[in-house]
This record gives structure tokens, sequence and C-alpha cells, in this order.
């Protein structure tokens, strides 16, 4: 699903969030937010989230303003920084909350339930392992439990906060190849924060780097490299 | 095992010890004997005598009855405050937490005639309250709204801490995967505090029933009626009636003794979901 954001601006107590941001995102694209701390590139994330509400400007998934509406029903799957799993519900129950959740009508039944998690645990590759709690799993684990939550809904749109933020190199580039295999093999729009360039010329398809609220460029990988498109840019590359 | 770079010459420790464990015979072992001999002075069946005496039974179903009515309104009461201290930013909630701590800080005796100053027969509700015969000074009310007033702080400061260091991340993830705001705080913020909760019931439950200044002030004494347990003691003590006294003392001991065994259970098991963690 294609998203658009128009003149998103956002203030956190006297300093600006975000300073009128406009970014186009096409249906199936792979989209990093690039930039050092304080660049807004998770105010903007969380604001496609529902999250936060921005004071000016709106945000289009398809052809439907979601400005206004709550998290739940933008039908989109969030996964956080530190996991955010819920420490007493096992890897499963986590992964079930989303369908337990749903009003009585739409919830599907209990061997539907079942059925899904296992799905989703072999999706991210943690077959057997759906009746550890999250103290019980590897960092590496935790996350690919956050990623299975998330999808449990079938959202169309991904969006990851420094998804790989907490964990060594290695699992980071396990973790980095199954989610793009994910993404690809759903069909998601993705978008995905990083303060980390390798990592987001590796896993974008498009990056946008922001800076001091601003985006200072939304290019391919190789475009942004060989034309930067500010003098902040070139600096961040180096 | 000592730890290195904290090793005191072993007569400073032996020294500290001593006088850690011969300040905790003297202030809390000792007296907590006395009670206990005193009760069964004249024998078990002096002391089942002693509670079973009609104003005694009175007393213990009204501390009951105050505690029951009390416990459960502070506790829903401390969430929603932790809750809306922990999870939101708002104008003036240093200034809401300091309020909250403010039992604590006054002494039971004013928190007790606040009461008395508002609802009394002179005070400023008084007058509507005697002409409509409402009764809350002298009676139920009054003592519920006197130990609520004192055990206030209990579960809410309990929940604070651990609350804020708990983030508000688990709720977000709850919300982004549908929840209501209902189902969130069921499913996810109370299961997430409640070894804290438990805790902090804990002790609002050993103060609410211990009680004695501010419900002595609204209480207005009434054997058999308005006299809770410890009122009922001072009762029994002032009549030279010494082990009707202590048995009913022993009783509020045992309620301690068990608080904390509670407790010391808690905080042996579940230290990590107690405290706030950093």
């Amino acid at each position: 699903m294609s998203i658009r954001v128009e003149h998103v601006s956002k203030s956190f107590s006297a300093y600006p969030a975000l300073n009128d941001v406009s970014l186009k995102i096409e249906s199936g694209e792979f989209v990093a937010l690039l930039g050092p701390s304080g660049s807004g590139k998770t105010t903007l994330l969380r604001i496609l989230a529902g999250l936060e509400l921005p004071e000016n400007g709106k945000i289009w998934f398809g052809k439907r303003d979601v400005t206004q509406d709550k998290p739940a029903s933008r039908g989109i799957g969030f996964v956080f920084q530190h996991y955010a799993l819920f420490s007493h519900m096992t890897a499963a129950q986590n992964i079930a909350f989303g369908l337990k959740v749903m009003k009585r009508r739409s919830r599907p039944s209990r061997d539907e339930i079942s059925t899904r998690v296992e799905e989703l645990l072999k999706l991210v590759q943690l077959q057997g392992l759906g009746s550890r709690y999250p103290s019980q799993l590897s960092g590496g684990q935790r996350q690919r439990v956050a990623l299975a939550r998330a999808l449990a809904r079938e959202p169309r749109i991904l969006l990851l906060d420094e998804p790989f933020g907490a964990l060594d190199a290695k699992v980071r580039r396990e973790l980095r190849e199954a989610l793009r295999k994910i993404h690809d093999d759903l069909g998601l729009t993705s978008i995905f924060v990083t303060h980390d360039q390798e990592e987001a010329f590796a896993l974008g398809d498009r990056v946008a780097l922001l800076n001091e609220g601003r985006i200072e460029q939304f290019a391919t990988p190789a475009e942004i490299e060989q034309q930067p498109a500010s003098e902040f840019v070139r600096s961040f590359l180096e | 095992m000592a730890r290195a770079g904290l090793r005191e010459p072993f007569a400073a420790r032996a020294l500290l010890i001593a006088a850690a464990v011969l300040y905790v015979g003297l202030m809390l072992l000792l007296p907590l004997g006395a009670v206990l001999t005193e009760a069964l002075r004249k024998g078990w069946d002096a002391w089942l005598a002693a509670i079973s005496d009609p104003d005694a039974r009175a007393s213990i179903r009204l501390t009951l009855i105050v505690a029951a009515i009390s416990v459960p309104l502070n506790t829903v009461c401390g969430i929603a405050a932790a809750w809306a201290v922990s999870k939101f930013d708002f104008r003036g909630k240093a200034l809401l937490v300091a309020f909250i701590e403010l039992p604590f800080s006054v002494s039971p005796v004013v928190s007790g005639l606040v009461f008395v100053l508002l609802f009394g027969a002179q005070g400023w509700f008084g007058p509507w309250l005697q002409a409509h015969d409402i009764r809350i000074i002298f009676a139920l009310p009054g003592l519920v709204l006197a130990t609520m007033f004192v055990t206030f702080p209990f579960v809410a400061r309990q929940l604070i801490p651990l609350m804020s260091a708990q983030g508000r991340a688990d709720e977000e993830a709850a919300l982004t995967l549908g929840a209501s705001g209902w189902q969130t705080f069921w499913r996810v913020t109370l299961p997430n505090i409640r070894f804290g909760l438990l805790y902090g019931v804990l002790l609002c439950n050993a103060r609410a029933m211990g009680e004695f200044g501010a419900v002595s002030v609204v209480s207005g004494h009434i054997r058999g009626e308005t006299n809770t347990m410890p009122l009922q003691v001072e009762a029994l003590y002032n009549d030279y009636d010494f082990v009707a006294a202590f048995a009913v003392a022993s009783l509020l001991t045992l309620l301690a003794l068990v608080t904390l065994a509670l407790k010391t259970g808690l905080e042996w098991k579940h230290r990590d979901e107690l405290f706030a963690q950093h």
C-alpha cells in the first residue's frame, strides 16, 4: 500500500521535531529513515503508526486519509526497538495477542488462532519455541517474536523502529535477510528507522535522510552516493 | 563473603552487628514477646474469652469492614494515580506526586481532625448533614474516610517508580496490535505490575487495620459500635483489663506477622517485578 506524507510538522515543547516533511512511498517499497539522533526519524515513524499526532499535515495510506485514525485501525504492524514483548506471556501468546483482542464477531476461533500462530512461528523460523517466555529467548529470537506478533493481523504496512539496534553483528545480518525475505514474500510496504548508514543502504530500496526535522534527500542508495543533495548528506556519508 | 575493598577490621564488624542485633532485640522482639506473653498470661481459655467478648468481636468486625471498604478503594485510586503520573505528561504532575505523599507527612491526629472540621456537628457541612440525618463523624463513614486518607499513599507510592521504569512501550505495542484501552489495562498493564500491586495492597491493609490516631479522632469511642481493634485495645487498657487488651493486641500483632511473612515471601520470589530495575 502506498504511503503519502504531506507537509507534516510536529514539535515537542518548543523545539521542532519535524518541520514540514513530505514523502511519497510506493506500494511494496522497503524504505529506510536514516539520520542522527534527534533528526526526527523516530517521530515520523510514530506519526505513521498513530502513536503521535502531527500538528499540521496529512498522512495517506493508499486513498485513505489516516491522519486522525487510531493505531489499531490503520492496518499497520509496529516493531519496537526493545521488542516490547509481554513478559508474562509465552512467545505464542504474544503472537496471538492481536488476534485475541479482536471483537468477538471478527475474531478467529481458537483453533484458527493456534494454526495462525504456528504459521507465523514458522515464518520467522522459530518452530517449536512457542511455549518459551521472552526471558528464555535470545535477543534475536525475541525480535523475531516481535516481528511475528506485528504480522499476526496481516498488516499491509510494517513499521520498524531501530529493529536491529540491540543485537550483535551476526544476528543482525541474519535478521536483516529474514526481514527482507518476509517483506518480499508478503508484499508488504515497510519503513524502518536506523542511524546506521551501512544498514540503511544494504536493506533499503530507497533511503530518506533526515536532519533537524527535515528530509535532506530521499533517493536510492546509489543516487545518494553519487549525487549527495546537500553538504549535510556529504558529511553524513563520510 | 567479604567484598574486596570493603574489609572492616573484625572488631568493628562485630561491634556493628552486635549493636544492630541488640537494637532489633530491644525495640522489636522484646515488645513482640511481651504482647504475646501478656495475652496468654492467664492461659488460652482467658485469651479465647477475651476475644469472643461481644465488644471485642464488634471491634474485630468493624476493623474488617473498614479495611474491606478502604483498601479496595485505595487500590483503585492508587492505580489510577500511578497510571496518570507515570504514563502521561501534564502540568502540575510534580505537585500531584507531592500531594499523594501528603498523608505520610501529616500527623494522623490532624488527618482525623480535618474530617471533624468538615463533617462534625460544628463543621462546614455539619448543619446540612444533620438536616438530612446523615452521620459521618462518630460513625462508619468517618472511620472509612479517615482510614482512606491515612493509607492512600501506599499503593500509589509502590507503583509510581515501577510503572515509570516500565515505560509506555508495552502499552503502545498493545495499542498497535488493536487492543482497546480497557484490554490493554487488563491484559498488559495489570500483569506487569501485579506483584508490586500486591505488595502495596498488603502494606495498605496492615496500616488500615492498625491505624489509631486518625480513627481515634473521628470514632467517638462507642464500645461495640465505633471502636476498631486498636481503639478497643486502648479502651480495655484504660480499664486495667490487661489480659483482654493484650489479647486483642495479639490479634493485631498476628496480622503484622502474617503481613511480614507474605511481604518477605514476595520480595524473595519476585524481586525483579516489585521494584524498578535500572
